[in-house]
């Protein structure tokens, strides 16, 4: 596909708003769309989506492709793809955006493998080349080892998908113009090759993790369930909610739904406590956001040291009762 | 039910970031020394499900790698593992593909093997994390996909498949046959047995190039990479740690509180 033309936001839409990581995807879509004066236009899939399209458009949306039908969240990906393609095929885009979520992970492979163009998963920045106006697709490799620059033409299709919390959202602008145009593209039954029977939240105790001021989090170190007590007990105390490495989830000391990490959430809290965590680099792309970090750790080498602000070298029982009783004493 | 696994050598994951080392010039990573390559672990966990699968249903697990004649190994460690078959898919026409070239190749390998039900790859590999190749495998052979898949059940000759999202799960029903992408929540993977360990070392392990797959050469290789690698680089990372010092670690603690406090955290 030559000259193709145009940024399209993927949307991700909840409680009939545009998800965090979709303003975030609205802004870079907007700084691409400016880099290479091309149109910004957003798909938005739901119900009930007029104010989900103000917000896009105040979000800079030239155009806004509003497709009515089932809620965002028990959406068939199966008829994403679809719907993606049918948007494809008639805008005909440069730069397909989408965020690397539940969804974008799976869809954006999807629609790669449909449309045959190239894609870059999990970006953590993407900018134009000054000169030669190519599009430069930055995303950690190796786990975080090292860093790799994927290099497109920009009249090229192609997809991207971009970390959550690695573009800061701008503020919307309500006086921004643009267009909401109706979409109602025809999907034929044979794109929908699964059935989704259930989409189940699990209920989780305290704060969802993205928006959590304070998350303890432990690793491999606390060496099993019984020792997360400790960490809940100093979550309490500084109002804040629990997260774990990947060894808790596959030992079955916690909910999987707890990780944090490339696979897991990607968090951004005040304060980040990480507990007989080592620091593997794939643990550390969910959490090196955190404004402060602080680790506990009995191995002085221990990587986790190289990304915290303080560190305290001690086996985490020895560490957490003073910590916990004189944090009490502060409140 | 039959079943084929699509797994991948990689270099050992877990390695201390200071052994990792690339050549910036090349844009490539230089393998750590004494270190022996691994499966990667989700696709270990593509083979776990297998075993259960077919532990619970009977049928047969083919076990594929797309890599060099020693990619054997790694094929041997899904044989031994409980895998029934493995094939090692190399040929020097197969290098330089992107991830479309490694799925026509590994599509064409699995049209070769036939009669297949079910699937599986890793959700991603922990090298270049990007997760495409089962999902475009989907696409060639024409059936369905579900991905980041933690459990499946048949049921009525099709499966019920359990996708994990970051706040729960989905769950899908879906005709065969199909190709999963398995995430870490399947749990740990078997260790080999002693008896896995010589079943599999009396296995032979054939070695197909692309001339046996029937593969097009105008869909893989170097030429044909849809986008290319301008930079490999190292993120410098300066270690700012306070490490707050005490007689007891509980004095460290201390510290550490008060350290947070006047931070305006607490």
């Amino acid at each position: 596909m030559e000259s193709n033309r145009g940024i399209l936001v993927c949307g991700e839409v909840a409680d009939e708003k545009m998800t965090a990581t979709t303003q975030e995807l609205m802004t870079m879509g907007r700084k691409l769309g400016d880099g290479l004066q091309q149109p910004l236009n957003v798909l938005v899939i739901g119900k009930n989506l007029e104010k989900v399209a103000q917000e896009a458009i105040s979000f800079g949306a030239n155009k806004v492709y509003s497709v009515q039908g089932t809620f965002f969240s028990e959406l068939n990906p199966d008829n994403y793809a679809a719907i993606i393609v049918k948007v494809c095929q008639q805008i005909t885009p440069s730069v397909i955006l989408l965020g690397q979520t539940d969804i974008g992970r799976d869809v954006a492979p999807r629609l790669a493998a449909k449309l045959g163009i190239p894609v870059t998963m999990d970006c953590t920045e993407l900018n134009i080349d000054p000169v030669t106006k190519e599009i430069l697709q930055t995303k950690p490799v190796y786990g975080g080892n090292a860093m790799a620059i994927w290099v497109t033409q920009s009249n090229q299709a192609q997809i991207v998908t971009m970390r959550p919390k690695s573009v800061m959202a701008d503020k919307p602008d309500p006086s921004r113009k643009g267009e909401i145009i109706s979409f109602n593209p025809t999907i034929d039954d044979s794109m929908t090759k699964v059935k989704l029977l259930e989409t189940v939240k699990e209920e989780m105790k305290g704060i969802r993790l993205e928006e959590a001021k304070v998350i303890v989090a432990g690793g491999g170190g606390i060496g099993g369930r019984d020792g997360f007590k400790l960490l809940e007990e100093l979550a309490k105390v500084l109002g804040g909610t629990i997260g774990v490495t990947r060894v808790p989830c596959d030992e079955g000391w916690t909910s999987v739904n707890l990780q944090v990490g490339q696979t897991g959430h990607i968090v951004s809290p005040d304060l980040y406590v990480a507990v007989g965590i080592s620091g593997a680099l794939q643990h550390m792309a969910g959490c090196s956001n955190s404004k402060l970090i602080a680790a506990i750790n009995k191995d002085p080498e221990a990587h986790i040291f190289k990304y915290a602000d303080f560190g305290v070298v001690g086996e985490y029982r020895d560490v957490l009762p003073a910590l916990i009783s004189k944090l009490k004493e502060f409140a | 039910m039959q079943i084929v696994v699509c797994v991948k050598e990689i270099p050992d994951p877990e390695i201390p970031p200071e052994k990792f080392k690339i050549d910036a010039d090349a844009r490539r990573v230089i393998p750590p020394g004494g270190i022996a390559p691994v499966m990667n672990p989700y696709d270990e966990r593509a083979v776990e499900l297998a075993l259960r699968l077919k532990e619970k249903y009977g049928g047969k697990i083919t076990v594929l790698s797309l890599g060099n004649p020693a990619s054997v190994s790694v094929v041997k460690h899904g044989l031994s593992m409980g895998a029934d078959e493995g094939v090692v898919l190399a040929d020097q026409g197969f290098e330089g593909s992107d991830s479309f070239g490694i799925a026509h190749i590994l599509t064409k390998a699995i049209q070769k093997i036939g009669n297949y039900d079910l699937i599986l790859c890793g959700r991603q590999a922990p090298d270049w994390d990007e997760g495409l190749v089962g999902s475009i495998i989907a696409e060639n052979l024409s059936i369905p996909l579900v991905t980041l898949v933690r459990a499946i059940e048949m049921i009525d000759g099709g499966l019920k498949v359990n996708r994990i999202t970051l706040d729960g799960y989905q769950v899908f029903s879906v005709p065969i046959p199909a190709v999963a992408t398995v995430s870490s929540e399947v749990g740990r993977p078997r260790l080999p047995g002693g008896l896995g360990i010589i079943t599999a070392a009396r296995k032979q392990v054939p070695i197909w190039n692309g001339g046996a797959i029937d593969a097009d050469l105008s869909k893989m290789g170097s030429g044909t990479a849809r986008r290319k690698l301008g930079k490999l680089f190292i993120p410098e990372r300066k270690s700012m740690c306070e490490v707050l010092q005490g007689e007891t670690p509980a004095e460290a603690a201390i510290k550490l509180a008060e350290r947070l406090r006047e931070s305006g955290i607490i």
